[in-house]
């Protein structure tokens, strides 16, 4: 009884000390604005800002290796906050949400060929460069829905990636994902939006797509500001994007779309407020 | 040297801690989507095994059995394996930051994990010299890394396959490791013991 009592507690205390003295000798120091801004990070670990989990960024910010507002999913109540932590001056960037640039679901464009691989859009890209007749359009299997660490995009029935305008915080994780670059950033108080990703000329676009731009420059005509056209695609200039809306109902394919009005057919999203956009407001 | 090899063999495959042992399933199921961290988690239960064999044999030899108090044997060797993780763990954070990052993290995890301790009291139990056991113990850790790394690559494939609706997420995993299962019940003839 007292040998299993004295060995048991010996060991233990030798344990002890030694766990002690190794806890003063190998100490770490961390910079205790490291834990505070790790504390106001978002912890989604998403990799937005360039680096390895926001443990990574915590450390760079702290040692003043990156700059402060790169956490997307933080947003600009994040940043202020780091801000305040370090005592630097906040230098919010604009916020940005991902924007699938295509309308074409199954029932709107046409298929090169069935495709019964992996239910996976890279997969499906290395055949044939994909089976939607479309160079540019979404190919509808998901990869991007399955990327997003935030459940911003669901997949319609008919096959089209559409992202909530407020779920999505601009992680980027789908603009990587998606095999064919048919997700962009736009700025998120941007609601129109040529919903296009088709390089080729119009009569190819007519043939495999009834809802995708065909270079009539009609738009650019309505709204010279608001819209440029490169290589037979019309885009929003962003910086204009207010006048673009004025365009909508002048397209004849209704390729743009005001996301106010509601997001691309199929989807199960409601229409999202228009944001109100700080310095517009003001 | 030939029965060194029998019981390196013998631990790595015919009897597999996790797959036919049915040791340290936790860690089997729980850090096994991804083959890269899988394969962390394998090297630290390599590490913390053959470390906590060599403590706990000369626990076992240089302190339980002179005292008679044999029946302490379990909670004797977790105080030992528990307090030396956290060492080992304390000593990698000071001195190599890179493997703490890989490494580090899983290192807690496995503290009191079964497949460790069983280690531990299985050479024991079937006196092992201490060579033998630290041979042992290397074996059990390849044996858990290669059942690891095997099933995160079968779990990698499986998220990319059309998985009907009622057996996705744990219950396809569960039905996989049993199929892994299967599979090396084959290795039982390979090696007798």
């Amino acid at each position: 009884m007292l040998a299993a009592v004295l060995t048991i507690g010996g060991i233990g205390l030798v344990a002890a000390v030694a766990l002690g003295i190794a806890a003063k000798k190998f100490a770490v120091e961390v910079d205790p604005r490291e834990l505070a801004v790790l504390e106001v990070l978002p912890g989604a670990n998403c990799g937005a800002c360039g680096l390895p989990g926001c443990a990574g960024y915590a450390k760079g910010v702290v040692e003043g290796t990156i700059a402060a507002n790169l956490c997307t999913p933080g947003g600009a109540e994040s940043v202020e906050q780091i801000a305040h932590i370090l005592g630097i001056e906040a230098v919010t960037a604009d916020p940005k949400v991902a924007v699938v640039l295509c309308q074409g679901d199954n029932q709107k464009a046409t298929a090169k060929y069935r495709y019964l691989g992996l239910d996976d859009c890279n997969a499906a890209q290395k055949i044939a460069d994909g089976p939607k007749a479309c160079p540019g359009g979404c190919l509808g299997l998901g990869s991007c829905e399955r990327a997003c660490p935030f459940g911003a995009i669901e997949m319609t029935p008919e096959g089209l990636a559409v992202i909530s305008r407020e779920k999505c915080t601009g992680c980027e994780k789908c603009v990587a994902a998606c095999p064919r670059q048919v997700i962009s950033m736009a700025p998120l108080d941007a609601m129109t939006h040529v919903l296009c990703n088709s390089h080729d000329k119009g009569a190819a676009v007519r043939k495999y797509c009834q809802i995708g731009c065909i270079a009539c420059h009609i738009c650019k005509k309505t709204a010279p500001e608001a819209y440029k056209v490169e290589n037979f695609l019309a885009i929003v200039e962003y910086e204009h994007h207010l006048e673009a809306a004025a365009a909508i109902g002048k397209c004849p394919t209704k390729c743009i779309r005001d996301f106010s009005t509601g997001y691309p057919q199929g989807s199960s999203y409601p229409a999202p407020s228009v944001p109100v956009n700080r310095d517009s407001a003001a | 040297m030939v029965e060194l090899l029998l019981i390196l063999i013998s631990a790595v495959f015919v009897n597999n801690f996790v797959l036919a042992r049915f040791l340290g399933i936790c860690p089997f199921l729980g850090v096994s989507k991804k083959v890269e961290t899988a394969l962390g988690m394998g090297m630290a239960v390599i590490f913390v095994m053959t470390v906590a064999s060599v403590v706990t044999w000369f626990i076992q030899y240089l302190v339980l059995i002179p005292f008679g108090i044999e029946y302490l044997q379990t909670i004797a060797f977790i105080l030992v394996i528990a307090s030396l993780v956290q060492l080992v763990e304390m000593v990698i954070q000071k001195t190599s930051p890179v493997l703490y990052q890989s490494l580090g993290i899983f290192l807690p995890l496995i503290t009191t994990n079964c497949a460790v301790l069983g280690v531990a009291v299985l050479s024991i139990q079937k006196s092992y010299s201490f060579l033998e056991s630290v041979v042992f113990a290397l074996g059990a850790g390849l044996g858990f890394t290669l059942a690891m790394v095997l099933f995160a690559g079968l779990r990698e494939r499986l998220d990319l396959c059309p998985v009907p609706k009622a057996f996705r997420g744990t219950a396809i995993a569960l039905i996989t490791a049993g199929l892994l299962s299967l599979a090396f019940m084959g290795f039982a003839g390979l090696v007798k013991g």
